[in-house]
């Protein structure tokens, strides 16, 4: 057992401030032990969000010394000896009360994205190779540290006109689903925003499942949308073939 | 009572320890580095005598080539080709995050506080023509046919007889492989080759579709490596060529 | 004081976001009835999200030779008969329907690589055949999304971060539910015509679990209060596989699949044990030597040959959850354990570095990033971990419905469908089965009957239990409660269960009951954990009290209920259910009889092969085990 000291924001809606704290820890403990100690020993109300505690579940979003992380897998051991680690609430979400914040936007922006569409006729039969794409958008656990990280919300505060890159990833899986028959790049590009993305990567950067969100969903969406509405060339294509 | 951390704002605001300015500092500095340089180079093909500066035997400095110099074009030749790989490179989706970080602090880092004012990111003039980045690339493709073609070339020196290879000739060789790659390797292009299709399996174009676009999957997880490869192979190319045709290197045969 | 309330009305009220709350809603709402989905977490957060290995359906797309019947006996045997039969026959039945009604939702199952493009399916512990679609290791993220998106588009009203403290009754029908917002504190009443719970399970009362921090029995307790029926409570699962070492992780789960894809269980002496531990109801269905089991894996993992041209059986370390857990134990307890008390699992000699990290993603990246063990290198420390609540609310295996009218159950919150161990990969299947039903059931009673009605004055007496910890002045935390349950529970209705024990055990609890009457909660109602955890633990104590009464009663020992002092089954138990019930302020335990499957359908089992007369024999207690 040894001590570290740790700062973490406590405060509600009203306002709030960090407040300096000593916990004692042990071997291969991660923040989030850190945070469950302090709510045994110190202060029971110290609000967090936690499920599952092995990375899986996406509810301990956090900013650790400033970085979006979860903290369930943000080991101590990674900080220097006698190093302040600070916690913060994520800063692009209203705060509720300490670490846990509003994520309510989220589900709103989830639930205006049409869902996965069969086509008609559709055969099921298809390869791995049709499914790894939207396979490897389908592992994210919704922790929403890219809405966080992402500055067009962080910074600009774009949320009724922009989906973030947890939604451009969603709205990739259902668009590169071999077997989804709807068209959503209108939506993309005009009530989801996709424009306003100036891909600058930090989504990607902060994933913990490792989504290249950026290169692998939102430029490629990008493109669908170029396809559809920024190509002279092609749109006169598709209007001569009446595509 | 203390000041809410949360509610700062500003250029800067972070909790971040680590160095996160650093990597838009290198950026910013290479940038222009490059920038600075080609534009001396693309203004300058000959020296105060007239004596030709972009190429030497059948060297060419990539910055030159294709070669065209109409009687009315008063200026440097360079300016009526470079416009193209700049603008595929301005363009271009790894470099355009590297250009907002670091020159428009838009944002200056993940996680970290910008200067309050009206963003539009890239859904309004002038930042929507982003949206042509695959022209560009078209362009580029053709570039890069020259290149090899030059390249070719540069297996020469007297005549397409007279086989050399040169320290120069190595220069180039490497400068033609980055370009190659750089541009393979564009995001535009892997939607192009397969990208955009949904499923992979219903036909056999799409399955040689589909083996084109691993290829291009595989190296495009690189591409900020070969944007700035090749950056430097192209700037380091026409900095070989000038000085050999200056006079102030030699270049070596190796075989 | 009389707290201003929010209120709402509904037909269906489904309490529990799981897979199987998520589907029940689904169904009942299309079934057009006004549904809500109340959940403790965010939705999409709930303990589903953990299940790695994959969702067992006889789809045959593998192995031909599978089908609903081998399943169905599968699961019978893995469940050591303490099943209720129809719920097995269920589930087997319906299972593979389900799977394929989530791929029309959009899940995205790994396909076969025979170029015909179905779902893959996997090995998992106890199933006779390749048997369980998957998505890597992250099945259960797959089919809680799926479901999550399939439900906020059929306008089902989600109420997020919200404990139901009571369910309320008008007369002996269920009405409605009683509970508070986690975010404000503020309470919160439901009016329903029939109440769904799928709260999962009870990992929490351990203090080794794979389990997250909602898994504290909610709805076993709720329905116990409301006067339903308990059953199985001593069947808890201890899975074989958690991880040791760091302590902080201690219990984290290891997906079986890391043993599909074949990795071997070995002592600190680096020796294959799991040969010494085939139970003789597996006898015949195992390799037998170290030669026959790498020669399966060989050929069916590495080379991928179909099996059914394979002569070689399958290693033993595919035995089912409750034999491995037993085995590593015993293991251990002779001192052949590791370095940090678990035992060896090796995969790092048995595949490729690549294999692994394309194969197990998940587990990979657990280890190197929560222990900074490299599982493509060297093997992984384990050794048990609470995992499963086998019992729980007594339900009609067609219906889902308890002994209180207009309350359903289903998922891991149900009674009935495993008996006494669980099969890996049956409980993503259950979820889905089940829920179903319950959701069909729950949506037709309502659909048949009044409006219930609230006596509001229960209300004042729930707002005053709710407040006590507030009230409660200088009292002690409610942490210190939980790690002292958790360590009762762990040193006396553990793996291993003895008379004496059990009943120190009940000690510990009724003194738990005691300090929790006096337990303080600091600060306010606005999300505040330590009054979370007060409020959630009067469940907790409620949940370990009847797995220590069942689990005393329970003189023999069966899958995931093992007793020192009665070491082998019994004639006496094997057809018999342990019942607990609310008795005034008193928990009643009766035996009833289990229902047991039809002469006809055994006969008919065991001329077909699926089963053995002598291992159901064994099982049952009337010819010697050993």
């Amino acid at each position: 057992m040894s001590k570290i000291h740790m700062r973490v924001y406590r405060g509600n809606s009203e306002g709030g401030q960090l407040k300096d704290y000593d916990v004692e820890v042990a071997e291969g403990m991660v923040v989030l032990d850190a945070i469950h100690n302090l709510q045994a020993t110190q202060t029971s109300d110290l609000a967090c969000r936690w499920n599952c505690k092995a990375g899986k579940c996406g509810s301990c979003s956090a900013e650790v010394n400033g970085k979006p992380r979860l903290m369930c897998m943000t080991r101590l051991n990674e900080f220097a000896e006698g190093e302040t680690i600070t916690v913060m609430p994520m800063k692009t979400f209203p705060i509720m009360k300490d670490l846990a914040t509003d994520v309510s936007w989220n589900y709103e922006v989830n639930k205006r994205i049409p869902p996965f569409t069969p086509r008609e006729g559709a055969d099921w039969h298809w390869e791995q190779r049709d499914a790894d794409r939207a396979q490897e958008f389908r592992k994210c656990i919704e922790c929403f540290l890219c809405q966080d990280t992402c500055h067009v919300l962080r910074e600009h505060d774009k949320k009724t006109s922009f989906a973030g890159p947890r939604f451009f990833a969603r709205i990739a899986s259902l668009e590169m689903h071999p077997i989804d028959g709807l068209d959503r790049t209108e939506l993309l590009k005009d009530q989801h925003g996709i424009g306003l993305c100036n891909i600058t990567r930090c989504c990607t950067e902060v994933c913990p499942e490792s989504i290249r969100i950026t290169d692998n969903a939102i430029i490629p969406m990008k493109e669908r949308v170029v396809d559809k509405y920024y190509d002279p060339l092609r749109i006169l294509w598709n209007k001569m073939t009446g595509k | 009572m203390a000041i809410d951390v949360r509610t700062q704002k500003g250029l800067g605001v972070t909790l971040r320890q680590d160095n996160w300015w650093g990597e838009p500092l290198a950026i910013a500095a290479g940038l222009i580095t490059f920038i600075v340089y080609m534009t001396w180079a693309a203004l300058t093909p000959t020296g105060s005598h007239g004596e030709i500066w972009y190429k030497w035997g059948s060297y060419i400095s990539p910055a030159f080539s294709p070669y065209f110099s109409p009687s009315w074009f008063k200026w440097s030749p360079a300016i009526l080709i470079l416009w193209a790989p700049a603008g595929f490179r301005a363009t271009c989706y790894y470099f355009r995050k590297a250009y907002y970080r670091a020159f428009f602090q838009d944002p200056p880092g993940c996680a970290v506080g910008e200067e309050s004012r009206e963003y539009k990111g890239e859904s309004s003039f002038p930042f929507i023509l982003q949206n042509l980045h695959r022209y560009f690339l078209y362009l580029a493709i053709l570039l890069v046919i020259n290149h090899w073609i030059d390249l070719a070339w540069a297996f020469t020196k007297e005549g397409p007889k007279d086989y050399y290879f040169g320290v120069g000739t190595l220069v180039l060789l490497v400068d033609t492989i980055l370009l190659t790659f750089y541009v393979g390797s564009c995001h535009a292009w892997r939607h192009l080759v397969g990208g955009k299709l949904d499923c992979f399996s219903t036909c056999p174009i799409n399955d040689v579709r589909y083996k084109i676009w691993c290829r291009v999957t595989k190296i495009n997880e690189n591409h900020g490596f070969w944007a700035w490869a090749s950056l430097f192979s192209v700037g380091f190319a026409d900095l070989y060529v000038r000085l050999v045709a200056m006079g102030i290197w030699t270049d070596i045969k190796i075989f | 004081m009389s707290e201003n309330y929010q209120s709402f009305e509904y037909d269906v009220l489904v309490i529990g976001a799981g897979g199987a709350g998520l589907r029940a809603a689904i169904e009942a709402s299309a079934a057009g009835c006004k549904t809500a989905l109340v959940c403790k977490s965010l939705l999409g957060k709930a303990h589903t999200v953990m299940a790695e290995g994959g969702i067992a359906a006889a789809l045959a797309t593998v192995d031909s030779r599978d089908s609903w019947r081998q399943h169905f006996s599968d699961t019978l045997i893995g469940g050591n008969f303490g099943n209720h039969w129809e719920m097995a026959e269920i589930h087997a039945k319906q299972a593979p329907d389900r799977v394929r009604e989530l791929e029309k939702w959009g899940a995205v199952f790994d396909r076969t690589t025979d170029g015909k493009g179905n779902i893959n399916v996997r090995h998992f512990g106890g199933h006779t055949y390749k048997r369980l679609a998957h998505v890597g290791d992250r099945t259960g993220l797959e089919l809680i999304r799926t479901l999550q998106d399939k439900g906020v588009h059929s306008g089902i009203d989600v109420h997020m971060e919200c404990t139901i403290y009571a369910l309320l009754k008008d007369g002996d029908r269920i009405a409605g539910a009683y509970g508070y917002f986690r975010e404000t504190g503020r309470p919160v009443l439901f009016k329903a015509k029939s109440i769904i719970v799928s709260t999962g399970g009870i990992g929490k009362l351990y203090s080794v679990n794979s389990n997250s921090w909602e898994c504290t029995g909610d709805g076993f307790a709720l329905a116990y209060l409301a006067g339903a029926e308990l059953a199985d409570m001593e069947y808890v699962q201890f899975h074989p596989t958690g991880m040791v070492w760091p302590p902080s992780v201690r219990g984290l789960l290891i997906t079986e699949g890391v043993r599909g894809e074949g990795g071997v269980l070995k002592n600190n002496k680096g020796e294959r044990f799991m040969f010494k531990y085939i139970p003789p109801k597996y006898q015949g269905k195992y390799a037998e030597t170290e030669e026959e089991a790498n020669a399966w894996f060989q050929k069916v993992v590495v080379e991928g040959q179909k099996e059914e041209g394979v002569k070689e059986r399958k290693p033993p370390e595919l035995m089912s959850r409750d034999v491995v857990a037993r085995a590593l134990w015993a293991e251990i307890k002779a001192g052949r354990g590791s370095e940090h008390g678990g035992v060896y699992l090796d995969i790092a000699s048995r595949r490729s570095a690549e294999d692994i990290k394309k194969k197990l993603p998940s587990m990979y990246h657990q280890f190197k990033q929560l222990a900074d063990v490299d599982i493509t290198k060297v093997p992984m420390e384990v050794g048990p971990t609470c995992h499963y609540m086998m019992g729980g609310v007594k339900v009609n295996p067609q219906t889902q419905e308890s002994t209180v009218k207009g309350l359903f159950a289903a998922g891991e919150c149900s009674a009935g469908m495993h008996g006494s161990n669980r099969l890996g990969g049956n409980s993503l299947s259950d979820l889905v089965v089940f829920g179903k039903l319950a959701g069909e059931h729950a949506a037709a009673y309502a659909k048949n009957s009044s409006v219930p009605k609230i006596d509001e004055s229960v209300l004042d007496g729930l707002n005053k239990e709710m407040n006590k910890p507030f009230e409660n002045q200088g009292g002690e935390v409610s942490y210190a409660i939980l790690a002292d349950l958790q360590t009762a529970m762990e040193k006396g209705a553990g793996m291993y269960r003895e008379e004496s024990l059990l009943e120190g055990c009940l000690k510990d609890l009724a003194s738990l009951k005691e300090r929790l009457k006096k337990v303080s909660a600091e600060g306010n109602r606005l999300f505040n954990p330590g009054w979370h955890v007060a409020l959630d633990l009067r469940n907790m104590l409620i949940v370990g009290e009847a797995l220590a009464r069942g689990a005393k009663e329970r003189k023999e020992s069966r899958g995931g209920h093992t007793r020192t002092d009665y070491t082998s089954y019994s004639k006496d138990f094997a057809k018999k259910r342990v019942v607990i019930r609310k008795k005034g302020e008193e928990m009643e335990v009766v035996q009833e009889d289990l229902p047991q499957v039809p002469a006809e359908l055994e006969a008919e089992l065991i001329k077909d092969g699926f089963l053995r007369l002598e291992v159901l024999k064994q099982i049952r207690g009337e010819a010697p085990a050993h």
